[in-house]
């Protein structure tokens, strides 16, 4: 589903964030990156997304070769990928059911359909009671639910996040977890960033370990 | 186009399978309804700054119609006068009543005239002594100052260098001391309008210029102001053209609300000369009216401002929005 070949990204700067990385993660698999900060996971995950292009190697995405994807492509691109990021980049002037709402009305839903699936995503991370509250008025664990509801909500088939129990504490931490494995056993493809390894070595999935933009372990399961 | 139907139509399974150009114009309309309902709340939430930008507008917009009203009126007026043009026949100084009767009949006979009259100087002076109120003054001179006079109306078959030339022989007539067309000052008139259009149009495209580099900056501040939005929409695939409508939408109704601002004050400067105007055509005997702009005049102002908020906005889109990307 998600395949690295000889990936290497030179910053501009002259950094090395990523040193001829070759990865394969496939289909309905849960897979776990990690490595201390700076270490790549983020530039990895930002090839992926098309946010940066990498400078050798290359990049497949559900068979894409993404050094294929022109730029007016991009959009399109990401509304295949579900994102969880670290601090939530919600709205913070639309209510939970416009944010959750927001990647539908992009890939242009009646408002219906809508309706239907967002109640249906927000169900699934037990904030359905709170549609109509706006984010500001949510705990941590509550908005970074609201940002999952977000990144599933358009059924995508490739789920990342980026270190998305990064400020929440071991219990929520943990329930962030359970969802990700449920969207993972229906057939969802997780690629989660973390460097929270007492939580990710207890859950049994595969590690992959960047050092300095090397790829350590973890290269097959 | 086809690749997005394509993956939509996978993406939904049965229950959007019928997904077809048709679902997907519903669709793209559906955005353009939310972005204008959305832009005009945003530009009504803020009456305070959205007013002063509309008065910005509506008086860059104002100024150059409200001139150019002015000067329809003016050639309207104008356009009165143009048509029977005049030689007036000066006489020499001592002329007899029976050749100036004598010389009016010459005048008539002719085929390039459609009409004369006489005006003897006797009654030129009566007429000056009423109207001037010199009459004492003009009773104290020895003897009437006044030529005779015969106002030559040419035939209207005769155009601007016909006229001239018919001028021109009537001078060279023994009797006539000086033949002189009034139409000269109508020339003069003719061309200051025709250099005062040509300033108001300069003046106009300069506030045209200006009004969308107003609304550009407006919609760039609107831009920066939604910056984490913008990233966010972004991230989560929305298109460059998804991002933008929004902000041209409120560039329109910027523009817009300009426009209807502009009608509403040249309709109010109109108005206020309305009076006086009148009362001015009243002294002259005139039964000229003020004429406004009209329905129609409103109504492409209306349009102007929002074509001129459109383009202002997609100047300040094309420049800004490209350069906030996901980091």
């Amino acid at each position: 589903m998600i395949s690295f070949d000889r990936v290497s990204k030179r910053y501009d700067e002259g950094h090395d964030a990523l040193r001829e990385i070759s990865i394969e993660i496939a289909q309905d698999e849960l897979v776990f990156l990690t490595g201390h900060s700076g270490a790549g996971k983020s530039t990895l995950l930002r090839l992926i997304m098309l946010m940066d292009r990498p400078s050798r190697g290359q990049v497949v995405v559900n068979g894409q070769n993404l050094a294929g994807v022109r730029p007016r492509n991009i959009a399109q691109h990401r509304r295949n990928i579900g994102v969880v990021f670290q601090n939530h980049q919600l709205l913070f002037d639309r209510t939970v059911f416009d944010n959750v709402a927001l990647p539908l009305i992009i890939a242009g839903y009646d408002t219906r359909e809508v309706g239907r699936r967002v109640r249906a995503a927000l169900d699934k991370v037990g904030l359905l009671n709170r549609e109509r509250a706006m984010p500001i008025a949510l705990s941590g664990g509550e908005q970074q639910r609201v940002g999952i509801a977000r990144a599933v909500v358009g059924k995508p088939k490739i789920l990342l996040a980026d270190e998305p129990t990064g400020n929440l504490d071991p219990t929520l931490s943990a329930e962030i977890m359970n969802l990700f494995e449920a969207f993972n056993q229906v057939g969802v493809t997780v690629l989660i960033a973390s460097h929270d390894l007492v939580l990710i070595s207890r859950l049994r999935h595969r590690i992959i370990t960047l050092s300095q933009g090397c790829l350590v372990s973890g290269r097959a399961q | 186009m086809i690749g997005r139907q394509e993956t939509v139509r996978r993406k939904e399974g049965a229950s959007l399978s019928r997904t077809d150009l048709r679902g997907h114009a519903k669709a793209w309309i559906q955005h353009h309804r939310l972005s204008a309902a959305d832009s005009l709340m945003r530009v009504l939430d803020s009456p305070g700054s959205s007013v002063l930008t509309w008065l910005v507008i509506g008086i860059a917009l104002a100024l150059p119609v409200g001139l150019n009203v002015a000067l329809d009126n003016v050639s309207q007026v104008s356009a009165g006068w143009d048509s029977p043009t005049q030689i007036s026949l000066f006489l020499q100084g001592e002329v007899s009543p029976d050749r100036l009767r004598e010389l009016e009949g010459e005048m008539d006979a002719r085929q390039d005239v459609s009409k004369t009259r006489v005006i003897s100087r006797d009654e030129a002076l009566d007429e000056f002594r009423m109207l001037s109120g010199f009459a004492d003054v003009l009773a104290s001179l020895p003897k009437n100052p006044l030529p005779d006079l015969i106002l030559v109306t040419p035939d209207v078959a005769l155009d601007g260098p016909a006229v001239s030339a018919l001028r021109e022989e009537l001078q060279g007539n023994s009797d006539v001391a000086e033949a002189v067309l009034d139409m000269e000052w109508l020339q003069r008139l003719n061309s200051l309008m025709a250099l005062s259009r040509r300033l108001v149009l300069a003046i106009g495209c300069m506030l045209v210029v200006g009004v969308m580099l107003i609304l550009g900056n407006t919609i760039r501040l609107a831009i920066e102001g939604r910056r984490d939005e913008i990233v966010i929409v972004k991230l989560v695939g929305g298109s460059n053209g998804f991002v933008r409508r929004p902000f041209l939408y409120t560039g329109l109704w910027y523009g817009v609300g300009g426009g209807v601002l502009a009608a509403l004050l040249v309709s109010a400067a109109l108005w206020s000369l309305e009076k006086p105007i009148s009362d001015l055509a009243m002294l002259y005997e005139s039964a000229f009216q003020l004429s406004g702009l009209g329905v129609m005049g409103s109504l492409n102002l209306v349009i102007l401002g929002g074509l001129l908020g459109l383009a202002g906005a997609w100047l300040a889109v094309s420049r800004h929005l490209a350069r906030i990307q996901p980091r």
